[in-house]
């Protein structure tokens, strides 16, 4: 089986990232599934970025150790890189900057011969990498023209100049089969809720969520889609609380930090019965933690955010088909019910790059149970369900009150015991309302071996490396797609069968497994990283063996 | 609704002699006149923070948002933002506009979004039972400062101009008629516009005698003028006695956020149809 991996390293600023698409694209070209894991630290110009860019012939959402390529812009990346080099990889280098033996390119004489500017020394890498994994000229061009606006012709000059440099080496194949878009996490998560009905995206910039914020700014005006950019973060879920009580379809984005600011606003639009979707990507905490590093340490956080208690719906999606499917559910659920719902993603996953393949559409937009107004419509009139019909301000006739007081069916601010028993057990009706919807929607996966008795069980952007663990030791994966309401139900039905549940988690305390003890299931073992980067298939293997015994 | 009235039959639990009286019956005169002109009763909001003056949201028979402290100014900037075409006012403590929610005071003027900010300033902490607040005098003893507060108060009109707000007034809840036309004229302003309007507290701030001694209303004020406005607004520092201006202080036409933000919604097939491009173009 096809299975490359090319490692492209260098300063920040040096447009790696935009390498490591372009790469992508290349492999997408031919038919492969990509996969892009991009490693920065905080900082703008300087430091250490690299990105993995792995092409499989099947899905794939994770890393080896070793790679097959190694592109190097500078010695750091040499320095730190050339031990996972497989015996026989490629190594290509600017010869102006690096000493290492392999393919030497002169691409600072290059740059000044073609006066281009500097940014070029990662197309004039590409063309090189290009000619030695044997792809065509007529592809690379391709691609450059689409990834590269700015500048095109330079770098296209310099990509020519890179790839006339080198001798060709090896043959990639062309695998013929369907080139499929290549995404981020965040761009994924950001079309998801596009195509779940969007029209206002509110946020306080925040890796690893900025680039939803970016992204939708960019394409919103064919969307009719509003973008603002608050004060701080509780600007932003109050704003965001405003245009849901006015109308909009609204999503947030943040990650811990800032979601620290709006609990009280997740607490606001859980009493008022305001429906809001917030994006809360992780990254490594406490505090400040890895600001551009990964983790899985915010589900009880988001799980139990805001005072009081009240509905809430938590998704924490494995890849980017996951993202885009379940950003869009989230939106109708936050509507259906008008309660907060959350999609947890994480660094990897949102900054991490897919092949992304729909398998199926997600449902398109569904406007909740709608009022007709009138002067006898009450904002919290209670229903078998709970779900009282919405209607947004200005319907014709209709007095409509939020209220984050306690309050009557009218929105009424109430003290009065009956009253505030019985608008509680309304919150309580809708908590089992939306509980009976998740357990007729698939929420929960088992991958891997389906019926092997030992079970990885995962969630969030570890169920790629989990998945290719388990399909080497032949163990079954499950991954609860849904965490709040939690599944139990569809979670013990996939663990059937299952004598020993090994949990994988990016963070030290084993969250997932200690929400599955509370529902009483059983954990043999938990495996927990917390270093801020993603498991490799070859270092959870180990964990794993080590496990196993 | 229109003729249903606009007082609500919710029970009122102001201390007698409060002045949200005052003010609650200022804002429903104008409404009603508002109402009379044209503009729907479907189509004003009413946003109220935390505190005593919050429970207008319950004592009008309008739509409203009963929100947090101090967040009344975002909650209003989102409903706008959304529907332009409502009429949004915000009643704030100042506790709500000038402690917790400062932040949020300062950006809605800067963006000059086009809301009404009435703060129901008493200076003092009413429902937490008397602690100062960011107006209260030097020496202020609250319960929080049994000797007397360490800091001097913030001169809101001054904030509020330096920050941009398009239309800055001070109302007094003594002086209805007056609170009355400057309420109007700060809903028919289109931008940010800010009211900051004394108000007794019966309980636990009661100093309508020095108010009654030292307020005035402006005359012949130059309210387009920014250095005059900025001259009449440090008149009076909030701490020491001094004359205190009533009225329109500032009036300036620019544009606002919510016109600037705008955005067509397109149909549910082009939405699909513009999604569908941008993923052709990752290929």
């Amino acid at each position: 089986m096809q299975d490359i991996s090319v490692l492209i390293g260098g300063k920040a600023g040096e447009g790696l990232n935009k390498a490591g698409q372009i790469i992508a694209h290349i492999f997408g070209a031919l038919g492969y599934r990509v996969y892009l894991y991009y490693d920065y630290p905080s900082l703008i110009r300087g430091g250490h970025n690299f990105s993995i860019i792995r092409a499989c012939e099947t899905p794939i959402a994770s890393h080896h150790d070793a790679i097959d390529v190694l592109l190097a812009l500078n010695q750091e990346t040499v320095t730190l890189h050339q031990k996972q080099l497989r015996a026989g990889g490629i190594l290509i280098f600017d010869a102006a900057f690096v000493r290492a033996d392999g393919m030497g390119i002169p691409l600072t004489i290059i740059l000044e011969e073609e006066k281009a500017p500097a940014i070029t020394r990662n197309t004039g890498i590409i063309g090189a990498f290009c000619k030695a994994i044997g792809i065509r000229w007529e592809l690379l061009e391709e691609v450059i023209r689409k990834d590269i606006a700015r500048q095109t012709e330079q770098n296209l000059a310099v990509a020519r100049r890179g790839y006339e440099a080198v001798p060709g080496v090896m043959v990639v194949p062309d695998l013929q089969h369907k080139r499929l878009p290549f995404v981020t996490g965040n761009e994924a998560v950001a079309l998801g809720l596009l195509h779940g009905g969007l029209t206002t995206y509110i946020a306080y910039p925040m890796t690893p969520t900025s680039s939803i914020l970016h992204f939708l700014a960019e394409i919103a005006p064919p969307f009719g889609l509003k973008v603002i950019h608050p004060e701080n973060e509780i600007a932003v879920m109050l704003m965001a609380i405003g245009c849901a009580a006015a109308g909009e379809r609204v999503a947030l984005g943040t990650s811990g930090g800032g979601f620290c600011l709006m609990t009280e606003g997740v607490s606001l639009a859980g009493m008022a019965e305001v429906p809001v979707v917030v994006v809360m990507g992780q990254r490594t905490g406490p505090s400040t933690g890895l600001p551009t590093y990964s983790g899985q340490t915010e589900l009880f956080f988001v799980q139990h955010a805001g005072q009081g208690e009240f509905p809430r719906f938590i998704v924490a999606p494995g890849n980017a088909a996951e993202a885009y499917s379940w950003s869009a559910v989230a939106l109708n659920l936050a509507w259906k019910y008008q309660t907060p719902a959350f999609i947890l993603t994480d660094k990897n996953l949102s900054e991490g790059g897919f092949s992304l393949d729909l398998v199926t559409s997600p449902p398109s937009p569904e406007w909740f149970p709608p009022s007709e107004g009138g002067s006898s419509y009450k904002r919290y009139a209670l229903t078998e369900s709970g779900i009282s019909p919405f209607i947004p301000f200005a319907a014709p006739g209709a007095v409509v009150k939020y209220n984050g007081y306690c309050h009557d069916e009218q929105g009424i601010s109430t003290e009065r015991p009956e009253l505030v028993t019985i608008m509680q057990e309304k919150l309580l009706r809708k908590q089992q309302s939306l509980e009976k919807e998740i357990s007729n929607i698939p929420s929960v996966n088992r991958l891997g071996v389906v019926d092997a008795a030992t079970t990885l069980l995962c969630w969030g952007s570890c169920r790629g490396v989990c998945e290719e663990v388990a399909e080497h030791r032949r163990l079954r994966v499950v991954q609860p797609v849904v965490l709040c309401p939690f599944p139990v139900e569809q979670v013990r039905r996939a663990l059937e069968g299952s004598d020993r549940v090994i949990a994988v988690e990016y963070n030290a305390t084993g969250q997932l497994a200690t929400l599955m003890l509370q529902h009483g299931f059983t954990i043999h073992h938990q495996i927990h990283k917390y270093d801020g980067r993603p498991f490799t298939i070859e270092e959870l293997e180990e964990r794993v063996k080590g496990v196993l015994g | 609704m229109t003729g249903m009235p606009l007082i609500s039959d919710t029970q009122n639990t102001w201390c007698p002699g409060c002045g949200n009286f005052s003010i609650q019956h200022a804002l429903k005169a104008v409404l009603s006149t508002l109402e009379s002109e044209g503009i729907s009763r479907d189509t004003m909001v009413l946003v109220t923070g935390i505190g005593c003056h919050a429970k207008m949201a319950d004592y009008f028979n309008i739509n409203s948002f009963y929100c947090i402290h101090g967040r009344t100014i975002p909650v209003a900037t989102g409903i706008k933002i959304a529907n332009p075409d409502l009429t949004v006012i915000c009643c704030a403590g100042d506790g709500d506009a000038y402690a917790e929610g400062l932040d949020h005071l300062i950006f809605g003027a800067k963006r000059n979004i086009d809301i009404t900010v009435i703060v129901h300033n008493n200076r003092v902490y009413g429902l937490t039972t008397g602690q100062y607040t960011p107006t209260s005098p030097l020496g202020f003893r609250g319960r929080s400062t049994p000797a007397g507060t360490l800091e001097y108060p913030l001169n809101p009109l001054e904030m509020m101009l330096a920050t941009g707000a398009t239309f800055v007034g001070r109302g007094y809840s003594r002086k209805i008629e007056s609170l009355k036309s400057l309420i109007r004229e700060a809903i028919l302003h289109r931008g940010f516009s800010f009211i900051d309007v004394l108000q007794i507290c019966a309980t636990f701030f009661d100093v309508h005698d020095v108010y009654d001694q030292y307020v005035y209303e402006l005359r012949d004020h130059e309210s387009a003028s920014f250095d005059r406005a900025m001259e009449k607004a440090r008149e009076w520092d909030y701490n020491n006695k001094g004359p205190i201006a009533l009225g329109a202080f500032y009036r300036a036409k620019l544009p606002t956020f919510d016109q600037k933000v705008t955005a067509k919604i397109i149909s549910l097939e082009g939405r699909t149809a513009a999604i569908q491009r941008i993923l052709d173009e990752r290929r």
